[in-house]
C-alpha cells in the first residue's frame, strides 16, 4: 500500500501537507529541509520541482523556482538529492511541478526514478486528464505512484466524479479560482467546500491555495481532510532560514 | 481547399494540445466548445467582414515592387498588411476575437503584447466595442515601444508591465494567464499569436487567414494565376506567416518560407530562431518546439524586434515544419536592419522589424525571372524608429 493512502487510513481530520522549491533557498537545502519537516510532525511533503514559466504560480514561488533554477537546480539532481531518503525519513513524499521538465527527463524513466527512490504521488497540475487517460496511466501505475489530480471552485459535478475516479492518494482542492499564495477570501468558497464535503468523493480530500496561517488551516480542516501551505512556507524560509528551530516554529503556529 | 485544422484535441500531428492547469480548464473548454459554432455563424462572418473592410481597411494592397524585382530578378510583390488600421496584421485577429468575446458575454479582454502591435490593436477595438481592457507587456518591450505603450493609453487601455522572467513577450504571456486564472468568469484572453492551448491556434489562423484569401484573388488578377511560387513571412509565434500561407498549404507549387530572427546568430546564445535551436516541448499549454535547457528551462531568446523574441512557435508551424510543408530559416538582427533600411530608399516603405526579417531572405535565395514572391510585409516600422535611428 502507498504512504499517502496509509497516512489516511491513520488519521482523517487535520492533515498538514508542506510544499516547498526544491534546491531553495539554497541548491542542497532539499533534504535538510524534508528532515525537519518530518520531525516538526507535518503529514505530507510536496518536493516543488522548478520550471521556469510556472503558469499557476503566484510572485512568491515564482521566485523561489527562478532561484533554485539559478542555484543550478535540476530534475536530475533532484533525483540524485533524493537517493538516500528513504534512509532517513518513512514521511509521504510527492513530487510536484509542471509537465515540461518531466517530458526532457523522460516521463518513463521519471516515473521509474520516482519508484526506484521510492516517492509516493506525483502533482502534475499542466497535465490534462486526457493526456494522462492516454499516455500516462499506465506508467503511473505500474510503478504505484498516486497520481494527485486539481479540482476548483469552477470544476462541473461530472468532471469533479472524472478526476476522483481517475485519482489516487487524495484529491486536491484548489480554495479559489486564483495562482498560489492569492489573497482571496475563504468565506465566499463556503458553498463549494460544501459541495465536495457532500458528494463523498471516493479519494480524500486536501485544501491548498491561500492557505497561510492557523486560521485559514483551521478552516479548510473542517471542510476537507486537511490542508496544503506552500507560498506561506517558503516566506517563511526566506524570511527565517532553513534551521530545526525555524520550521518548528513555522509548523507550531500552524497547529497550536 | 486544403485548411489546416486540428483534431478533436487540439493536436497537429503531435503539436499543439491544451496543456493548462485545472483552474483555467473551465474558460479554454467554454472556447473549445462554442468556437466553431460562433465564427462559422452569418451574423458573425457579416460583422466580422465589414469591420475588417470599413473599419481596418481591408482589403490591403498586393503592391508589385518593380526595384525590388529588378534587384532580385523575380517578380516580388508585397502584401501591404503595415496598411491596416493600427500598422499590423494584428487587428485581424483582434477585432475576430472581441467579436467573440462579446457573444460569449465577456466584460473584459486582457491580451499581452511583445511590439506592442497586439496590444495596440486589441486596445483599439476594445475602444470600438466599449470593452474594459488590460494590456500585459514585458518591462523590457515597454521601454523598447514607448510610442505603442502611449497608444493604448490614450486608446484607454490600462498597461501592466511583466516584471517577472525576461521580462518581455514570453513572460507578458504568463502574466496574462495568472490573471485569466484569477478571473475566469467575465474575462476573455486574446493571444495574439498561433500559440497558446487550443483551440487558439485554429482561431487566430482562421483570423488571420484573410491575408492568404485576399493574397490569392489579387494574385490571380494580376498574374493570371493565384498561386504563386514563394510565401515568404517572418515568424515568431507565426500568426502573420500562418495569416499568409494558409490558403497556401498542400497547393502542390507555392513554397511556404518562415523567417525567424536568428539574432546576434543562431550560435551567438542571443538569438530567437526556434526551429534552429528548438527541441520539442510544452509551452504556455501547448506542444511545439521551444529553445529550452536539457532540464526543460526556458532560454529567454533575443531579437532586435520585439515580436519576433519569443522562445517558441505556434503548434501549426512545428507541424508544417516536420511535415516538410513550409521550411523555417532565419536571418540575423543586422540582415534586418540592412533589409528595413533598404526598402525604405528604395520603395519609400518603413517596414517594421518583423517584416523587414521576411524581406532580407530574399538576399539568401536563387530566383528565376519567372519566380512569383509575395512577402508579408506583417506591419509598419513607426514602432521601431528608436531602433532604427540607433543603426543609422
Amino acid at each position: 500500500m502507498n504512504r499517502i493512502d496509509t497516512r489516511f487510513q491513520q488519521k482523517k481530520n487535520n492533515l498538514l501537507s508542506i510544499y516547498f522549491t526544491a534546491g531553495f533557498p539554497h541548491l542542497n537545502d532539499t533534504l535538510g529541509i524534508i528532515k525537519q519537516l518530518d520531525e516538526a510532525g507535518v503529514d505530507m511533503i510536496e518536493i516543488g520541482f522548478p520550471f521556469s514559466d510556472p503558469l499557476a504560480d503566484g510572485p512568491v514561488i515564482q521566485q523561489s523556482s527562478g532561484k533554485a533554477i539559478a542555484n543550478g537546480i535540476t530534475l536530475k539532481l533532484l533525483f540524485e538529492q533524493l537517493k538516500d531518503v528513504r534512509q532517513h525519513t518513512q514521511i509521504p513524499l510527492i513530487l510536484m511541478g509542471y509537465m515540461n521538465p518531466v517530458l526532457q527527463f523522460g516521463e518513463k524513466e521519471f516515473f521509474r526514478k520516482c519508484k526506484e527512490i521510492d516517492i509516493d504521488g506525483v502533482i502534475l497540475p499542466d497535465m490534462p486528464l486526457v493526456y494522462f487517460e492516454s499516455k500516462l496511466k499506465t506508467m503511473v501505475e505500474e510503478n504505484n505512484i498516486a497520481n494527485i489530480l486539481l479540482i476548483t471552485p469552477e470544476t462541473g459535478t461530472e468532471r469533479i466524479h472524472q478526476i476522483d475516479n481517475l485519482s489516487k492518494g487524495f484529491v486536491y482542492m484548489v480554495s479559489s479560482n486564483s495562482i498560489t499564495g492569492g489573497n482571496k477570501t475563504m468565506d465566499v468558497q463556503t458553498d463549494y467546500f460544501n459541495k465536495i464535503k457532500d458528494m463523498n468523493l471516493k479519494n480524500p480530500t486536501l485544501i491548498g491555495f491561500g492557505i497561510k496561517n492557523k486560521e485559514t488551516y483551521e478552516n479548510a480542516c473542517k471542510y476537507s481532510n486537511g490542508a496544503i501551505i506552500g507560498t506561506a512556507f517558503i516566506e517563511h524560509l526566506k524570511q527565517h532560514g532553513t534551521k530545526k528551530e525555524s520550521i518548528q516554529t513555522f509548523i507550531k503556529n500552524i497547529r497550536k | 481547399m486544403n485548411h489546416i485544422k486540428p483534431d478533436k484535441y487540439g493536436y497537429y500531428g503531435e503539436f499543439g494540445g491544451a496543456f493548462v492547469p485545472e483552474m483555467l480548464y473551465p474558460n479554454v473548454k467554454e472556447l473549445q466548445e462554442h468556437y466553431e459554432q460562433i465564427i462559422q455563424s452569418d451574423s458573425f462572418q457579416k460583422e466580422f467582414k465589414s469591420l475588417l473592410s470599413d473599419y481596418v481597411g481591408r482589403p490591403t494592397p498586393l503592391f508589385f515592387s518593380k526595384n525590388l524585382s529588378a534587384q532580385f530578378g523575380a517578380q516580388i510583390y508585397l502584401k501591404r498588411e503595415d496598411l491596416n488600421h493600427t500598422g499590423a496584421h494584428k487587428i485581424n485577429n483582434a477585432i475576430g476575437q472581441v467579436l467573440l468575446a462579446k457573444r460569449l458575454n465577456k466584460k473584459r479582454i486582457i491580451a499581452e503584447t511583445g511590439a506592442g502591435q497586439h496590444g495596440v490593436a486589441t486596445a483599439t477595438v476594445c475602444a470600438l466595442m466599449n470593452m474594459d481592457c488590460t494590456i500585459f507587456m514585458g518591462e523590457i518591450d515597454i521601454e523598447r515601444q514607448k510610442p505603442n505603450v502611449e497608444r493604448m493609453r490614450i486608446l484607454g487601455a490600462k498597461v501592466v508591465a511583466a516584471t517577472s522572467g525576461s521580462k518581455t513577450l514570453k513572460d507578458a504571456t504568463n502574466e496574462a494567464i495568472r490573471e485569466w486564472i484569477n478571473n475566469p468568469v467575465d474575462t476573455h484572453y486574446i493571444i495574439g499569436s498561433v500559440v497558446g492551448p487550443h483551440p487558439y491556434p485554429d482561431l487566430v489562423a482562421q483570423f488571420q487567414s484573410v491575408i492568404s484569401e485576399e493574397i490569392k484573388v489579387q494574385l490571380k488578377e494580376k498574374t493570371g494565376d493565384e498561386h504563386p511560387d514563394y510565401i515568404i513571412a517572418c515568424m515568431g509565434g507565426g500568426s502573420n506567416a500562418i495569416g499568409a500561407f494558409y490558403h497556401f498549404i498542400d497547393n502542390g507549387k507555392t513554397k511556404l518560407i518562415a523567417v525567424e530572427a536568428g539574432g546576434e546568430g543562431v550560435n551567438s546564445g542571443k538569438t530567437a530562431a526556434t526551429i534552429a535551436l528548438g527541441k520539442k516541448g510544452i509551452i504556455h499549454g501547448s506542444k511545439t518546439y521551444l529553445i529550452q535547457t536539457d532540464d526543460g528551462q526556458i532560454i529567454e531568446p533575443h531579437s532586435i524586434s520585439a515580436g519576433l523574441d519569443y522562445p517558441g512557435i505556434g503548434p501549426i508551424h512545428a507541424y508544417l515544419h516536420d511535415s516538410g510543408k513550409a521550411e523555417v530559416v532565419n536571418v540575423t538582427d543586422q540582415e534586418a536592419l540592412d533589409a528595413g533600411f533598404h526598402l525604405s530608399k528604395i520603395d519609400g516603405i518603413i517596414p517594421a522589424l518583423e517584416s523587414a526579417h521576411a524581406l532580407a531572405y530574399l538576399h539568401k535565395m536563387t530566383l528565376k525571372p519567372s519566380d512569383v514572391v509575395v512577402i508579408n510585409l506583417s506591419g509598419r516600422g513607426d514602432k521601431d524608429m528608436l531602433t532604427y535611428q540607433k543603426f543609422m
